[in-house]
C-alpha cells in the first residue's frame, strides 16, 4: 500500500528535521493525483503557512490550490465544535468562562488537549470530508502522548461521552489501511537515534502503525571509488597538489577544501544512514535530496513533492 | 576589528541559558561553553543538560548519571591536551525525579507526600505534560544556583513546543496555584454538601468526563494545594534568578530560514521581558573561503570546462607521478569528472554560504555579539571535540 493511499498520516520526527516541509510535500504529491487533501499543523507555529507561502491559516480549512486545504489545530475551537455536535450545548461566539475551565481541565487531565486534536482529525476522516488528512504532528517527545490519547482516556475515564468517543477514534487510529505514522529523519546521530526510539515507542504504546521513514536532506555522493582516490591526491600535500596550485593558482586549494568538507559531511551521514538501514528492518525508507538551490518555501515543497512522487513510484 | 567571542560574557555571568530551536546543536554548544569555561577560568562550572546525544554524553562522562551532578575527570581534559584551570561538572535533567524531590520538599506531611507521589494523575502529569518539563528545568536551575555550589551554571534549555514556554513556566505555575479555578476544581472533594449539579461547569465537565474522573482530578488538586505556599514562593524565586543581571541568555541557531525565524522570535521575546540576551551563536557555519572571488571563478571554470581544466593538469601530473613513484598516472576522464564535481560542489555550497551571510547580518542586529562556530568535519566523539567547539567560542587566544 502506498503511503498516500492512507486516509490519515501523522508526520513526526525530531525537531528541525523538516517535518513541515515533508508534510507539505506529501500533501502536494497526493493532491497532484487528484485527491482531496487536508494538511493540518498541530503546534500552530505558522510553519505550514510559511512552507506553502500562503496567508495565515486558522481552524477553518482553506483551499490554497485545487484539492489542497490547510488548517491549524486549535483545541479550543475543536472543543467548541465538539460540544456543538455532540452535546447540543448552544454556544455563541467564544466559549467564555468555559474556555478557562477547559484550559484547566486540560491541564489537570493530560490527554484532553491531545484527544481534541486527534478527535478533530479522526472526525474529518470519518466524515469523509477529505481523501487524505496529513498531520504535521508534534515532535517525537510529544507525539506518543497524542497518538495514545484515545487509549489513555479510555483507561482513565470509564464512563461518559468522552469514553464513547475515545472508542471510535481508536478504531480509526488502529486500522492500518486508514492510519499510519511517517517518521521524518535526517542522516545525523540524534535524529536517527530518536527515530528508532520513536518507532519502538509508537509500536509499543499506541495503536498506530509506522508505515515509513522519510530521510530528508540527503547529501549527494560526489565521487565513486576511483574518483575519490584521485581527489584525495589533490587534497593531500604532495606532487599532485603542488601541480594543481602551479597550474590553477592557490584558489584551487580553496575549491578542494570545500569539496573535502562536502565529502566528509556526506561520509558522516552515510554512517548514520547505514545504522538507520540496519535497524529499520522491514520499514521502508524514502529519500529526499538536500536542496541547495532553495531550502525552504513553496519552491522547496514543489521540488520535494516531485522527488517523493518518484520515491513512491 | 576583534572577532566577537564569548569569554567576557562567560566570565561576567553566574548563569547562562542556552536556547534555540530543535536540531541546531544547542546541547553541544552548552557543553562547549561550559568546557571552555572550566578550562580557562579558575571556576567550578556545571552544565545542566536535558537530553544529550549518546556520544556527547560519553564524551562528558555522563552515561550512567541522572539527576546527580558528576565531575568530568581532569584526565579527560588532559587527554585532549588541556590542563583545566577550573572544574567541570555535568548533570542531566530527570523530570520525574526532580518533581518527586520537589513534592518531598513542599509536602506538609508524610501522608500528603505519599498520597501525591502515588496519585495516577500526578504520575501522568509529571511524565507527559510538556509544561512540567519547562517548569522543572527552571526550578532545578534555581535550586542549583541558590545552593552556591557553582561559580557558573550553563543550562541547555528543554526543547519546548514553543521556544519561550519555559520562561513563562514559573509565572504560569504561580498563577495556576493562586487561581480561582483551582478552588472550583477541588470543590467536589472538599464539600459533598454543595449541590454541584446546579453549576454549569460541573454539568459540562460531568457529561464530558464522567463524575468519578472529576473526583480523581479534584483529589489530586486538593493534595497539590497543600503545597501551594511553597510552590508560589518558589516560582517567584525562580523568576528572580532569570531576571538577575548575572543571568544571560545565549541563543543558538543555524543560519537556515526556519531556525533563524525561531531565533528572531526568541530574541524579541527576551527583549519584551527585559531579559538579558548575551550573544547569538551561529552554529555549523560554512567556511568564509566560499566568498572568495577567484576561487568562485575557478570553480565555475571547473564546472563548465572540466575537460579542458583536466587537460591542463594531465601532462604535468603524469610526469610528476611517474618520476616519483610507479603509481598510475592521471586519468583525464575521471579527472575531468572530479574537477567538474568539485566545481559544482563549490558553487552549491557557495549558494548556501551567501544565504547564511545574509541571515547572519539580519540576525546580528538583534544581539550585542554574534559568534560563528564552523561546521565540524566529524561528529562529537570525545571531550577534545567539545573543547574544539569551545575554542571557537572562546576567541582567538583560545585554549592552550
Amino acid at each position: 500500500m502506498r503511503l498516500i493511499d492512507h486516509r490519515l498520516l501523522f508526520v513526526t520526527g525530531k525537531g528541525g528535521v523538516g517535518k513541515t516541509t515533508v508534510s507539505a510535500a506529501l500533501a502536494r504529491c497526493a493532491a497532484a493525483e487528484g485527491k482531496r487533501v487536508l494538511v493540518c499543523e498541530v503546534d500552530a507555529k505558522g510553519s505550514l503557512a510559511t512552507a506553502f507561502e500562503s496567508g495565515p491559516v486558522g481552524f477553518e480549512p482553506v483551499e490554497i490550490e485545487p484539492g489542497l486545504h490547510l488548517m491549524a489545530m486549535d483545541t479550543e475551537a475543536s472543543l467548541r465544535e465538539y460540544l456543538k455536535l455532540h452535546l447540543r450545548i448552544p454556544l455563541k461566539g467564544r466559549i467564555g468562562p468555559l474556555a478557562n475551565v477547559f484550559d484547566f481541565v486540560a491541564t489537570a487531565a493530560p490527554g484532553v488537549k491531545e484527544i481534541l486534536t486527534v478527535g478533530k482529525l479522526a472526525y474529518e476522516v470519518r466524515e469523509r470530508h477529505f481523501d487524505l488528512v496529513v498531520v504535521d504532528a508534534v515532535a517525537s517527545g510529544h507525539v506518543v502522548g497524542q497518538l495514545s490519547a484515545p487509549r489513555a482516556i479510555g483507561d482513565l475515564v470509564k464512563v461518559g461521552l468522552i469514553r464513547t468517543q475515545a472508542d471510535w477514534m481508536t478504531g480509526i487510529l488502529a486500522d492500518p489501511a486508514i492510519t499510519a505514522a511517517v517518521l521524518v529523519c535526517t542522516a545525523e546521530e540524534m535524529p536517527v537515534t530518536e527515530t528508532l526510539e520513536l518507532r519502538d515507542a509508537i509500536s509499543a504504546r499506541t495503536d498506530v502503525r509506522v508505515a515509513a521513514i522519510v530521510v530528508n536532506r540527503v547529501l549527494p555522493e560526489l565521487f565513486n571509488r576511483t574518483e575519490q582516490a584521485l581527489f584525495d591526491r589533490f587534497a593531500r600535500p604532495g606532487a599532485w597538489q603542488r601541480t594543481l596550485v602551479e597550474r590553477h593558482g592557490p584558489e584551487a586549494l580553496a575549491v578542494v577544501e570545500v569539496a573535502e568538507l562536502a565529502t566528509s559531511l556526506r561520509r558522516n551521514s552515510t554512517a548514520h544512514l547505514d545504522r538507520l538501514r540496519a535497524e529499520a528492518g522491514e520499514l521502508p525508507l524514502l529519500y529526499l535530496p538536500f536542496l541547495f538551490a532553495r531550502g525552504h518555501g513553496a519552491r522547496a515543497v514543489h521540488l520535494l513533492a516531485d522527488a517523493l512522487a518518484d520515491e513512491l513510484g | 576589528m576583534l572577532r566577537p567571542r564569548l569569554d567576557q560574557l562567560v566570565a561576567a555571568s553566574d548563569v547562562l541559558l542556552v536556547c534555540g530551536a530543535g536540531g541546531v546543536g544547542k546541547t553541544t554548544i552548552a557543553a562547549s561553553v561550559a568546557a571552555a569555561a572550566a578550562a580557562e577560568l579558575d571556576a567550578k562550572v556545571l552544565v545542566l543538560t536535558v537530553d544529550p546525544a549518546r556520544r556527547l554524553a560519553t564524551a562528558m562522562g555522563l552515561e550512567r548519571f541522572g539527576n546527580i551532578e558528576t565531575r568530568v575527570p581532569d584526565d579527560a581534559f588532559r587527554a585532549a591536551g588541556v590542563e583545566p584551570r577550573g572544574q567541570l561538572w555535568a548533570a542531566m535533567l530527570d523530570t520525574k525525579a526532580s518533581w518527586d524531590d520537589l513534592v518531598r520538599r513542599h509536602a506538609p506531611d508524610a501522608a500528603a507526600r505519599d498520597a501525591i507521589l502515588a496519585n495516577p494523575l500526578y504520575r501522568n502529569i509529571t511524565a507527559t505534560f510538556t509544561q512540567s518539563h519547562d517548569y522543572i528545568a527552571m526550578e532545578r536551575l534555581h535550586e542549583l544556583h541558590a545552593s552556591g555550589r557553582y561559580d557558573l551554571i550553563v543550562v541547555d534549555t528543554p526543547p519546548s513546543r514553543n521556544a519561550i514556554d519555559f520562561l513563562d513556566a514559573p509565572a504560569r505555575m504561580a498563577e495556576f496555584f493562586s487561581s480561582r479555578l483551582l478552588r472550583w476544581l477541588i470543590a467536589p472533594a472538599r464539600s459533598k454538601l454543595v449541590n454541584l449539579a446546579s453549576k454549569p461547569f460541573y454539568v459540562v465537565a460531568d457529561r464530558l468526563l464522567g463524575a468519578s474522573f472529576l473526583t480523581d482530578i479534584a483529589e489530586f488538586f486538593l493534595l497539590f494545594q497543600s503545597m501551594y505556599r511553597g510552590f508560589v514562593e518558589r516560582a517567584k524565586a525562580v523568576e528572580r534568578t532569570l531576571r538577575d543581571p548575572r543571568t544571560s541568555f545565549v541563543v543558538v541557531t543555524t543560519l537556515e530560514p526556519v531556525p533563524a525565524r525561531e531565533a528572531t522570535y526568541f530574541c524579541e521575546e527576551l527583549a519584551k521581558r527585559s531579559l538579558t540576551l548575551g550573544a547569538l551563536v551561529f552554529n555549523r557555519t560554512l567556511p568564509a573561503v566560499l566568498d572568495d572571488r577567484s576561487a568562485k571563478k575557478l570553480a565555475d571554470r571547473y564546472r563548465r570546462h572540466a575537460a579542458t581544466a583536466a587537460g591542463e593538469l594531465a601532462e604535468a601530473l603524469d610526469t610528476a607521478t611517474r618520476a616519483r613513484s610507479g603509481r598510475s598516472g592521471f586519468d583525464p576522464v575521471a579527472g575531468a569528472h572530479v574537477l567538474g564535481e568539485i566545481g559544482q560542489c563549490f558553487n552549491d555550497y557557495g549558494m548556501l554560504a551567501a544565504r547564511e551571510s545574509e541571515l547572519a547580518v539580519r540576525l546580528g542586529r538583534l544581539a550585542p555579539r554574534s559568534v560563528f562556530v564552523p561546521h565540524l568535519d566529524h561528529d562529537i566523539g570525545e571531550l577534545a571535540d567539545v573543547l574544539d567547539v569551545g575554542r571557537g567560542l572562546w576567541g582567538d587566544e583560545g585554549l592552550d
